[in-house]
């Protein structure tokens, strides 16, 4: 027995409301984050997310107390991503309640940025989400993507992880920009790619389905906690059922 | 001054916001205030010292708050809760950054030896130790009361503590050997993991150290 795999389930929050989207786009209402977010703590779930996908500032302060909330009423770790552009901006999360926080962008636009969050803040609680998608190139197999997945930006998604964690990361949100919202699975090869190549954990996201592709994302990915959206808010399946299943298939998890 | 029950001290380091309201969840009807304010902490009737981040910039903070003595004092003399580094900071000295520590209790701070870490599965183990794992409780004690022997509480940390005397030792965690992680003398208890984020179990342990008499 020792550390149990993580199962995190992800809200996209967008205008107050959780939504979920098909490959970044197509987004359907899910519901109240504060009311979801108590529904899976209660549900047994190790740590909770939420991506700000808000595309304007306006509304940048209903997420912040949307997180005051949760972090009044939920006692597991909170992480917060989205639209995160300076150390001023992790600060306010983490203020607001947050235990980590996720930069995705920003890191590649200034890759400092997550050097001094980390010196400022500690690794514990900087996550760099690396979106990445499969290229017919030469040089790597895997290339980081950025403003949810538009923009390629010529970077080798093994290196740039070995990058971030060399800046600080204390761990690294992986999400496949082909899988993500298609229900398909994880892409666990370039999950298991990075895994290898970093001492930090990974969590795996991106193209949930089913209940056997998160025992695959661990099993096969080598990742160290599964993001799941979709399965979880249309009620498909209890995060306890998914950790049922897991145990199941012999990955420890916390019951 | 108002004399508060609680004082959960903030020198700068991270994030005291969760600690603040999840120590405010299980102590209904008490005062719980965050503070860097020597005399308050002082005058509270209990303490919980968490921490985040490095050891060196944890103590230079503690340092330049004027806060060295209190902490001792408190330590020495009232039911006192450390948390992650907040129990990191209790000892003679860590390896990150070589850095004194409060001196309270012997023995040394350690870095996980990464590459000589894998679980039984030969699959190599992350640092930092990340997410919930067991915690066997090695003594009896009011802090652990109504919490199951190897319940699961959420750890983060790269480091950690390794007394001189083992008798201080409270809890023990396996990553993948058993390292100390909880300790209790007298009056002090503290945890390397987060109790403040351990669900029910940590709030349990929270609970304990609200009404704990030492």
């Amino acid at each position: 027995m020792g550390l149990a795999k993580r199962i995190i389930p992800c809200m996209d929050v967008t205008d107050g409301r959780v939504v979920k989207g098909v490959n970044f786009l197509a987004l359907r209402d899910a519901g109240d984050p504060v009311e979801i977010a108590k529904r899976y703590d209660d549900q047994g779930a190790d740590e909770l997310t939420f991506l700000d996908i808000t595309a304007s500032s306006d509304n940048r302060g209903l997420l912040l107390h949307i997180i005051e909330e949760v972090a009044s009423q939920v006692f597991i770790p909170l992480t917060v991503g989205g639209g995160v552009r300076e150390v001023e901006d992790v600060r306010r999360l983490l203020n607001a309640g947050a235990d980590k926080v996720s930069i995705n962008t920003t890191a590649v636009l200034n890759p400092n940025m997550v050097r001094d969050a980390a010196a400022r803040f500690g690794s514990q609680c900087i996550v760099v989400a690396i979106d990445a998608k499969k290229v017919d190139n030469q040089a790597y197999e895997w290339e980081v993507f950025t403003h949810g997945g538009r923009k390629p930006t010529g970077l080798d998604a093994l290196k740039w992880a070995e990058y971030m964690v060399s800046l600080g990361a204390g761990e690294l949100l992986v999400t496949s920009m082909d899988r993500d919202g298609t229900k398909i699975g994880f892409n666990n090869p370039l999950n298991k790619a990075i895994s290898d190549a970093v001492e930090v954990p990974i969590i795996a996201s991106g193209g949930v389905g089913n209940l056997q592709h998160l025992v695959d994302g661990i099993v096969l990915g080598g990742a160290d906690a599964v993001l799941a959206a979709s399965i979880f808010h249309y009620g498909e399946y209890t995060v306890q059922q998914a950790k049922q299943y897991m145990q199941k298939c012999g990955i420890e998890v916390r019951l | 001054m108002q004399k508060v029950d609680i004082a959960v001290v903030d020198y700068g380091m991270g994030n005291l916001r969760s600690v603040s309201k999840a120590v405010e969840h299980v102590a209904s009807g008490k005062s719980v205030v965050v503070t860097s304010d020597p005399e308050v902490i002082q005058n509270a009737e209990r303490v919980v010292f968490p921490g985040q981040g490095a050891m060196p910039d944890c103590m230079r903070e503690l340092d330049a708050r004027d806060l060295h003595s209190v902490i001792i004092d408190a330590a020495k003399n009232k039911p006192f809760l450390g948390i992650c580094i907040g129990m990191q900071l209790l000892f003679d000295h860590s390896e990150e950054g070589d850095t004194a520590g409060l001196g309270l209790l012997k023995g040394d701070v350690k870095r996980f030896v990464t590459d000589q870490m894998f679980d039984t599965k030969g699959d190599k183990l992350k640092v930092p130790h990340m997410g919930w794992n067991q915690v066997y409780q090695s003594i009896t004690h009011p802090l652990w009361a109504n919490i199951e022997d190897a319940a699961r509480f959420y750890h983060v940390h790269s480091y950690y503590a390794a007394p001189l005397d083992s008798v201080v030792t409270a809890g023990e965690t396996e990553y993948p050997n058993r390292f100390t992680s909880a300790v209790a003398r007298d009056n002090i208890f503290a945890t390397q993991f987060h109790v403040e984020k351990s669900a029910q179990a940590g709030l349990q342990l929270l609970s304990n150290f609200v009404n704990w008499k030492p």
